[in-house]
């Protein structure tokens, strides 16, 4: 059998992933020509290259198709539920950071924290009769952060993109998102809450439970870690 | 322990001998489609039903719930059809996503009895408790009692202003918010209520920011308002925190309950009522039959689950299986009708059996 790692198939996530290697002595490239998916290992036997969309690669990991695989933690634990029990944190990579944040417009100047959202939520629903409007792509991982700490009155508005104009364009009250700089968030006149991002998102490797392993599919990973000194 | 698989053809069978025991007791049988509109659950509900329900979409009428539980189809089809005093029963599946323990099933039986009766709430209280006691009386179950109306009853009571009584109200459903409220409100809490003002003034120096959304400039300042007006405000009494913590830590049979809350009463004679309510019902269960003297009251049940349960709650859970989900719960949901009336409220409380959990303590026994 060959152990399948699947990485980003495109853009900055995928250079970093492939210098993230080769500075382990595994060279990882695209195969063929410049548009062609598919790619090779040199540095270790047994390992096939499956060069996949970042945001694809939870979900292979849990089905079991892919038997490593590489993208942000933020995307693995808001696509999957029960992460834990379906993938395991090999190694964080030290790039592609990001906080998921929640920001507010910055003229509320009576909001800053969690509590003030919450108060705000309640007096928003009884005026306008609705429920305070928070725009993401990270449904999961909101739901449940608000939920330990106790928010109410918020409804969930699902923005696939460019999701800090939707309070401009009044189809969110309030935006929770991923930012590394905090620049797009001040140009848009968002401010973030003053409390712990809801996640710290960075690239990781993460191995697969669900992946059938052979005995050498085994060897090869603990072979692969040893080369980049990582537990298995 | 090999437990038998437990067939739908089975369940389906024990449902309608549940039925049929409710049917017995004066209930009208009624039924209820299974594809409900949304936007009704995800109003009431808020995102905690998106994360449990199966939604999904239609061309012609936007959003649809797979049933999650039948309340609120049941409280609609009372409202707009039914006579009072009534008394319904249904069976049917409901379905629950279970992303946090994924070995529960997501489709399920739910048997219902439900009684639309305002004329005397004790009773009624008394009624349903009293025939799902019997129904499952071959069981060897734990039942739990509480009343959130206690704990309403003893927040309205609270000598402060009204906007901190409110806040306090609206997070009963949450008691980590609670808690932290409760704490704010206090003396320990007189400093963070001080910067919190503080805060906001140093935002209101720090220039204009352009207005964009939907939230208006009225709203921010009447939250300024309500911040000045809580710094200022001298705190909530430690004796009377004191008192409802008290409450919140009640956990002893109903007669213990009774007395202690008759000497709470004497310095929070704003639950008075609620705890007269209580010693009714305690009267009209003993009366039904139910061993009241060995009945378990916990103040803060039904505390973490839904939160239109707003008097009696109730539960009944096999000790000995631990890995099942409890085998029938229940109460009273005057304050969801409320809702769904748009301010006609309809006095109503019921509850639902599991009947595959029934089945498995047959098979596991």
């Amino acid at each position: 059998m060959v152990v399948k790692l699947g990485v980003p198939s495109k853009g900055r996530l995928m250079d970093k992933t492939f210098e993230w290697f080769s500075e382990r002595g595994v060279t990882l490239s695209r195969a063929g020509a410049e548009r062609e998916y598919s790619g090779v290992v040199d540095g270790i036997e047994g390992v096939e290259l499956v060069m996949l969309s970042a945001s694809e690669i939870p979900r292979e990991l849990a089905a079991g198709r892919i038997h490593m695989g590489v993208t942000g933690s933020d995307l693995v634990r808001d696509k999957l539920a029960s992460w834990e029990n379906k993938v395991y944190e090999l190694a964080p990579m030290g790039f592609g950071h990001a906080d998921l944040i929640i920001a507010v417009p910055k003229c509320w100047t009576d909001v800053d924290t969690l509590d003030d959202l919450d108060a705000a939520a309640a007096a928003f629903r009884a005026r306008h009769g609705f429920r305070l409007r928070i725009a993401t792509k990270y449904h999961h991982l909101i739901r449940e952060y608000f939920k330990a700490h106790g928010v109410a009155d918020y409804q969930l508005v699902d923005s696939q993109g460019a999701t800090e104009g939707t309070v401009k364009n009044l189809t969110a009250e309030a935006i929770a998102d991923i930012t590394s700089t905090g620049e797009t968030l001040r140009a848009n006149h968002l401010k973030i809450l003053n409390c712990d991002p809801v996640h710290r998102s960075q690239a990781t490797l993460f191995k697969s439970r669900m992946a059938h392993w052979t005995d050498e599919d085994r060897a090869t990973l603990a072979e692969l870690c040893r080369m980049m000194g990582l537990d298995d | 322990m090999s437990r038998p698989e437990i067939t739908k053809a089975a369940v389906k069978a024990e449902a309608a001998r549940l039925k049929a025991l409710f049917e017995a007791q004066g209930a009208l049988p009624v039924e209820m489609d299974i594809l409900l509109p949304a936007e009704v659950l995800l109003d009431l509900y808020g995102e905690d039903i998106r994360a449990r329900a199966y939604v999904t979409d239609d061309p012609e009428h936007g959003e649809m719930m797979l049933r999650p539980d039948f309340t609120v189809p049941m409280v609609q089809q009372h409202m707009s059809d039914g006579a009072e005093p009534a008394r319904y029963t249904y069976a049917g599946e409901v379905f629950r996503k279970q992303e946090d323990m994924p070995s529960r099933a997501s489709e399920y039986f739910q048997v219902g009895y439900e009684v639309f009766d305002g004329s005397d709430p004790a009773a009624a209280d008394a009624e349903v408790f009293a025939n799902f006691a019997e129904a499952l009386a071959e069981h060897d179950l734990r039942a739990a009692t509480g009343d959130i109306g206690i704990l309403k009853a003893a927040v309205a009571g609270l000598n402060t202003t009204e906007t901190r009584r409110a806040a306090l109200l609206r997070h009963i459903w949450r008691p980590r918010r609670f808690r932290a409220l409760m704490t704010r409100f206090s003396a320990a809490g007189t400093g963070l209520r001080q910067q919190n003002l503080d805060r906001v003034r140093a935002n209101l120096k720090e220039g204009e920011a352009p207005f964009i959304g939907l939230r208006t400039q009225t709203e921010i300042d009447m939250r300024i308002k309500a911040l000045e007006e809580d710094a200022s405000a001298p705190p909530i009494p430690a004796s009377e925190i004191e008192l409802l913590e008290d409450i919140l830590s009640l956990k002893e049979t109903l007669p213990h309950v009774l007395s202690q809350l008759r000497d709470i009463a004497v310095d929070l004679p704003a639950i008075s009522d609620a705890v007269n309510l209580l010693s009714r019902r305690t009267e009209a269960l003993g009366k039904r039959g139910v061993d009241v003297e060995n009945l378990v009251f916990e103040a803060s049940y039904g505390r973490t689950s839904m939160e239109y349960y707003d008097g009696f709650v109730f539960g009944f859970y096999a000790e000995a299986r631990p890995d099942l989900p409890p085998v029938a719960t229940g109460g009273r949901y005057d304050a969801l009708t409320a809702v769904l009336g748009q301010g006609r409220s309809i006095p109503a409380v019921g509850g639902v059996i599991r009947p595959n959990v029934l089945l498995s303590l047959k098979g596991g026994a």
